[in-house]
């Protein structure tokens, strides 16, 4: 068929099942009767909220809950090799 | 008597106590465990004896001691029920254990010492107890900063403990006062004893009062950026596995925790305050962790779990 707007030739696509024809020349695109409703519904289903998350991979441990609000900022002070030895002290004195 | 008496005969007694309980003695050195101000500990063989801080209630070391006697799952049992005199000191014997290695706080047993205080906090107290001492021991800390005069770090530490609840500084009774406690948890308290299982030890804190403020120091050192999070959470839900009282079985702790973790907290800023300016120095970057802790402090009031509960 023929672009109604600039008489180019159109063809054929099929977008998710849906058969468009688009304009080669100006790319105008025609719909057919019930074809715009298709495209709604299956945009419809694309913007729905995802599905929840699958839970956490489990870890070495539980999640440990969140410290107070006048926590130390992410990370803190510690690291995972060797101990201040301030600290080492501080956990056995009063 | 002067300081310098004490530890000779301290020595003596803990030795004719070592004796009397094993006449075949190996007799090795006799050694000194502890010599603070708040206590004086020495050691022959398989014997310890511990000379109570100067000043020490006898009528309320001697409960302490009778609970201890009473709860051997617990704690480490005295050898004598109570407290024998020396010179002007309280003086009391234990059977020696093997404390955690203080070079190796990665190999401490958070587990064990969950469990032992879920037990000690699920006990009804066998003797008629005095309250435990934690608030008392931090306002004597806070005494000590203000007892500094003006140093910059010691602002935020102050006014982090003046928006503490009463209770919390010593100043009004505690809102529990049936739950046992041992007062001042840290990881120098437990000892392995023969089998190999952990037992607490020091009975100069244990009382009456509110279970949580036991688990307010690993909470605090985890608050504070110190304690990775991992090992605060194997010492919290081994706590709760254990059916301790002092927290929700689930969910958030901190509603009960928040008041005794911030009292611990300045508490320990204020000895490390004090401590630094004795060496001369400046806090280091533990003590600076532990000093802006409190000044974070000032931005969040104290969640008020404790003031209505009863």
């Amino acid at each position: 068929m023929q672009c109604p707007k600039c008489r180019a030739p159109m063809h054929t696509y099929n977008r998710n099942g849906v058969q468009i024809e688009q304009c080669s020349g100006c790319r105008g695109i025609f719909l057919d009767y019930g074809e715009l409703e298709s495209l709604t519904r299956l945009e419809a289903q694309w913007s729905q909220p995802a599905p929840p998350a699958p839970p956490a991979a489990p870890q070495a441990y539980p999640a440990t809950p969140q410290p107070p609000a006048w926590g130390a900022p992410h990370g803190g002070h510690y690291g995972h090799h060797g101990r201040h030895k301030s600290f080492g002290r501080m956990l056995f004195s009063s | 008597m002067t300081a310098d008496a004490l530890l000779p005969d301290l020595a003596a007694r803990v030795r004719d106590m070592a004796h009397s309980r094993t006449p075949a003695c190996r007799c090795g050195a006799t050694g000194t465990l502890a010599d603070r101000p708040d206590g004086t500990v020495v050691r022959h063989e398989d014997t310890v004896a511990k000379a109570h801080a100067p000043g020490a209630d006898p009528a309320a070391l001697a409960r302490r001691l009778a609970a201890a006697a009473r709860l051997p799952d617990v704690f480490l049992p005295p050898l004598d029920p109570s407290p024998a005199g020396l010179h002007d000191r309280l003086v009391t014997f234990w059977p020696y254990g093997v404390p955690v290695d203080p070079d190796d706080p990665d190999a401490a047993p958070w587990e064990a010492v969950a469990a032992l205080l879920a037990r000690l906090h699920r006990t009804p107290a066998p003797v008629p107890l005095p309250a435990m001492r934690g608030p008392a021991e931090a306002a004597r800390a806070v005494t000590r900063l203000r007892a500094l005069g003006p140093v910059p770090a010691a602002g935020p530490v102050l006014r982090a403990w003046a928006a503490l609840p009463p209770w919390a500084r010593a100043e009004a009774p505690m809102p529990d006062g049936t739950t046992l406690c041992h007062g001042d948890l840290h990881l120098g308290q437990l000892v392995r004893v023969f089998g190999g299982s952990w037992r607490l030890i020091d009975v100069d804190d244990l009382g009456v009062g509110v279970p949580a403020w036991d688990l307010a120091r690993p909470a605090a050192w985890y608050a504070c950026g110190l304690l990775p999070g991992e090992e605060w959470g194997r010492f919290l839900d081994a706590y709760r596995a254990a059916g301790g009282p002092a927290v929700p079985g689930g969910g958030d702790p901190w509603a009960v925790l928040d008041v005794p973790a911030r009292a611990l907290t300045v508490q320990t800023a204020a000895r490390m305050i004090v401590k630094a300016a004795a060496d001369g120095r400046h806090p280091d970057e533990v003590e600076r962790s532990v000093i802006d802790a409190c000044a974070r402090m000032a931005a969040v009031p104290p969640r008020p779990a404790h003031a209505s509960a009863g």
